[in-house]
């Protein structure tokens, strides 16, 4: 990321002529004014910028953005913005996807980009559902879900992305939600500052076909009391009177208890998303799901300790440059045995 | 190395073909390429054949173990290993059961007689014991304990039994280095560089191979040893170079030519990992290779980097282009330049990974969803593999178009004597990208080419979007409307047809016009040539017309076909260039098809030639 001084860009700069062809109402919108917003303020020029898509709703977002954009095929957004950042490791590369795209379709590539850490910002717009193929379940569905596809309900047990994300040893994993606008932008912020691959879970509503597929997390009411935020260096708290804490068992698993009664903030688990380890930020991911624990919001992991792909690539064939000189054509051509016919 | 004395008789000859035979771990493929150095070194022409399993280690001993190793070297001019063989190593029954029908009257047969046990007779499923049954009689039959004379050879070492028995094929070497009076000094050369970190082994591979050499010295066993002298070749300087060397050597010459980032996608696969292992090498070159996840992320990866502004090249072979279909048509659709190079094998499916054929031609030409044309070249010899990198990437740049390299599984492994070009002699590959914003439109594009800006990432002022979904011509924005769509479909369509503007016209060799014309493409050039030149000689009116790009077709092909009376197109594939040229020109062509998983035979494309011309 370059960092020299610019003239301000703003929200607008970021902003494209092509008519915006989402549904009314889709929760898109919303991460596309994020993402405009929070663009200008990196402190890289607009030219460095390039939005990279595989297929489906979320993968139109590079036409609203005014930097350089590829739209490519269904899953293989990944592996093109690997080819741009190994290439040009200087260039600012984003990628949007959705969770057909990115975890069934793409998801050999998701992971492997996540191994290897490139230095790719993902955003995964998650609306457990497939919306742009008219509402079939996806790798997020959750089991016995009535879809098109499923009358009967889904066989299939869904994937938790952020756990997958971890699971590939991901650097930075994070999850934040279409309408947590502010939220979403601190998200943003901080995986545009983290080197390696950075991966956002950004859950998304699809009003269209799959309608209220998070309103336990969004309603006012209910928010308190389902979402957890995660901060670093912060005792796992949530509730709406936030008094209920996250602990750590002997056993080494965790539960969910009530402050008070003996209990204090000292017992809970501190977070902390910079543990080399992936371990501890794996058994958040697992809360969801579980009878009375809350859905972690925030940063599971931001441990950016581990070199760039692209910049290991890149440093190898500095070094045998540095150590064996710039290739020379004629010396290729004549290496091994030659013989002279005259 | 000096001339052997004695009693033993030098006969000079003009040409002969040997085969190295034995199971998978005997080391054959290392026999015959030091055998091939050395020959080429020398100054033969020389073509070669290695033939080996799909299987790594197949049960020792076992029929579908044999590996093999064919050479032919000539002081005369070689379009092909070779219809039979003159000489022959089996090192055991298994080998010799595979191998013998090649094998001609009276040829030389140098078999390891310590593997001829009942229970290696009983691996290969053989019988009665060839050495003993006189079913050998027609041969000259050298049976040489290669075992126990190369344990006898190593004693002084303190090796165990397996490390010197591993060093029999050089034994075995040594012997067919005497025999053909050849030096063994590029071997010793190499094997000293090889085992550089082991110098026992070192010591023990030499003396194996000074033993074999000395062993036909001491016993006159051969009682006669053959000169080939060096071939009349194009003055120059030459190195031994197989297909996929010289293609990695072609793509490093196009980058340094252009001035780009040369970028590889790929992913593992028979017979194309070779040219992801060369160019892995060439970092010195500022070489960018990419082991993918899947031939998907090999192609698509290569697809970002073009964006980005390298030039970008993925490799692999059928089962893999099967793969990279929808990425090849975003890369069309996004007018990219990337060169996808298919080194084709025996299919479908699986097939015969490490056989070759030539069946992918049709694939290339239409393998996709819609209309999706693709220029598509095809290398004749191992060495054009160079030329043929260079052309394809020259056309991908200049075009801004995907195009499809064919190569296959005998132009590959295969090795011939190159020419080497100087730096200087390589003609540039330029490229130019946009940097102006006054007026940029994305597929605007050149009158000539119709190509479009290439404009990558990092430009001020050009910041676009492209993508898979139909463009509005010029501004590239989304577009849907069915005038536009049926534009495009025809401009890009164009634009491969503006290609031929750039293609030389092809002239046949032999008769500029008679009784038959041969057309053929691609790693069947060799035996092609060579067919229709002793056919030549015995007075027949023949043209041989062989084509490198397949699309688009040189402009004067529809001419050259009228010319002659029947046109006969062979093929290692059930007829497909045949299919185009019946469809594109309406010509009454026959073909001539093989799909074994081996190159033809100059006999029996002989053989056709005359039955077309009625003979």
């Amino acid at each position: 990321m370059t960092t020299t001084a610019l003239p301000p860009l703003t929200r607008k700069d970021f902003q494209t002529d092509q008519e915006v062809r989402w549904c009314p109402g889709c929760g898109d919108y919303a991460i596309l004014a994020a993402v405009q917003s929070v663009f200008p303020e990196l402190g890289v020029k607009r030219e460095n910028f390039v939005v990279v898509s595989g297929i489906g709703c979320s993968s139109r977002f590079p036409y609203y953005m005014n930097t350089f954009g590829f739209h490519s095929i269904h899953g293989r957004a990944p592996a093109v913005a690997t080819g741009i950042k190994i290439a040009h490791p200087e260039l600012e590369v984003w990628m949007a996807t959705g969770d057909g795209d990115a975890l069934a379709i793409g998801g050999n590539h998701t992971i492997h980009m996540l191994r290897r850490n490139v230095g790719i910002k993902v955003l995964l717009f998650n609306n457990r559902i497939y919306g742009l193929t008219k509402g079939q379940y996806s790798p997020t569905s959750e089991f016995h879900k009535v879809t098109k596809s499923t009358p009967y309900g889904s066989p299939d047990r869904p994937f938790n992305p952020v756990s997958l994300a971890i699971g590939a040893e991901a650097t930075f994993v994070a999850r934040s939600v279409d309408i947590f606008q502010a939220h979403l932008k601190e998200t943003l912020k901080a995986a545009a500052a983290h080197k390696g691959s950075a991966f956002v879970e950004i859950l998304q509503n699809c009003n269209i076909f799959n309608d209220g597929a998070w309103t336990s997390l969004t309603e006012k009411d209910a928010r308190s009391e389902h979402v957890i935020q995660l901060e670093h260096n912060k005792p796992l708290i949530f509730g709406k009177n936030r008094n209920k804490g996250i602990l750590r068992k002997p056993d080494g698993d965790i539960e969910v208890v009530t402050l008070g009664n003996g209990i204090t903030e000292a017992d809970l688990i501190m977070h902390n998303s910079h543990h080399p380890r992936a371990s501890y930020a794996f058994l958040l991911s697992h809360m969801e799901g579980r009878p009375g624990f809350p859905t972690p919001i925030g940063l599971f992991r931001a441990w950016d300790d581990l070199p760039r792909y692209e910049d290991v690539v890149n440093e190898q064939v500095n070094q045998i440059i540095q150590q064996k000189g710039p290739g020379d054509l004629n010396k290729l051509l004549r290496g091994g045995d030659v013989w002279e016919v005259k | 190395m000096d001339i052997p004395s004695g009693k033993t008789k030098r006969e000079v000859i003009e040409q002969a073909v040997i085969r190295f035979a034995g199971d998978s771990g005997d080391g054959m493929q290392i026999t015959g390429s030091q055998f091939t150095n050395t020959v080429a070194l020398y100054g033969n022409d020389i073509a070669t054949f290695p033939d080996y399993p799909a299987e790594i280690r197949a049960p020792a001993g076992t029929v579908p173990g044999v590996s093999g190793f064919q050479l032919n070297f000539s002081s005369g001019e070689v379009f092909t290993p070779g219809d039979s063989v003159d000489a022959l190593v089996a090192m055991n029954p298994a080998a010799l059961k595979v191998n013998i029908g090649d094998l001609k009257a009276n040829g030389i047969l140098i078999v390891n007689s310590d593997s001829f046990e009942e229970t290696d007779l009983r691996k290969a499923h053989v019988t009665s014991n060839p050495l003993e049954d006189n079913s050998l009689d027609k041969f000259r039959v050298f049976p040489v304990e290669l075992q126990k004379l190369t344990r006898a050879a190593l004693a002084s070492l303190g090796l165990d039994a397996k490390s010197m028995d591993r060093c029999k094929n050089f034994f075995a070497l040594g012997m067919c280095y005497w025999l053909y009076n050849r030096s063994m000094d590029p071997t010793i050369r190499w094997i000293d560089d090889k085992f550089s970190k082991n110098p026992l082994l070192a010591e023990a591979n030499k003396l194996a191979m000074r033993a074999g050499y000395s062993y036909c010295e001491a016993t006159e066993a051969f009682q006669i040893s053959y000169e080939i002298p060096p071939a009349q070749l194009t003055p120059g300087t030459y190195r031994n170079l197989s297909g996929n060397q010289a293609l990695a050597m072609g793509f490093v010459a196009a980058a340094q030519k252009s001035g780009l980032k040369l970028f590889l996608g790929s992913y593992p696969i028979t017979p194309a990992s070779d040219i992801l292992h060369e160019l892995s090498k060439y970092k010195s070159f500022g070489v960018l290779t990419f082991q993918a996840e899947d031939e998907i992320a090999a192609i698509t990866s290569a697809i970002g980097a073009a964006y980005s502004g390298s030039l970008a090249i993925t490799t692999t072979s059928g089962p893999g282009m099967a793969l990279k279909t929808e990425a090849i048509g975003l890369a069309v659709m996004t007018e990219l330049p990337i060169v996808v190079c298919d080194i084709q094998r025996g299919g479908p499916s699986t097939g015969l990974p490490t056989k070759t054929e030539q069946a992918d031609l049709l694939q290339a030409m239409f393998g996709r969803n819609s209309e999706a044309p693709i220029p598509v070249l095809a290398a004749s010899t191992p060495g054009d593999c160079f030329w043929v990198a260079l052309e394809a990437s020259r056309i991908a740049l200049k075009y801004m178009v995907p195009v499809i390299l064919l190569s296959d599984g005998y132009l590959a492994n295969g090795a011939e004597p190159w020419r080497i070009p100087t730096a200087e002699e390589i003609p540039a590959v330029p490229v130019k990208f946009e940097k102006n914003p006054e007026g940029f439109q994305p597929y605007r594009r050149d009158p000539e080419t119709l190509a479009r800006p290439w404009a990558i990432p990092g430009t001020p002022g050009l910041e676009h979007r492209i993508g898979g979904i139909e463009k509005q011509e010029t501004t590239g924005n989304v577009n849907y409307e069915p005038l536009n769509h049926e534009k495009m479909v025809r401009m890009r369509a164009a634009k491969v047809e503006a290609i031929r503007q750039d293609i030389p016209n092809v002239m046949p060799v032999g008769d500029p016009e008679g009784d038959l014309l041969v057309v053929s493409w691609g790693s069947t050039f060799g035996s092609v040539a060579g067919a229709v030149k002793a056919q030549r000689e015995k007075g027949r009116k023949i043209g041989h017309l062989h084509l490198r790009h397949l699309n688009p077709l040189p402009g004067n092909v529809g001419d050259v076909l009228k010319r002659y009376r029947k046109v006969l197109v062979p093929e290692l594939n059930m007829g497909q260039l045949l299919w185009m040229l019946r469809a594109k020109y309406l010509v009454d062509a026959v073909g001539l098809n093989k799909i074994q998983g081996r190159p033809f035979k100059q006999n029996e494309l002989e053989q056709k030639f005359e039955e077309v011309m009625g003979l």
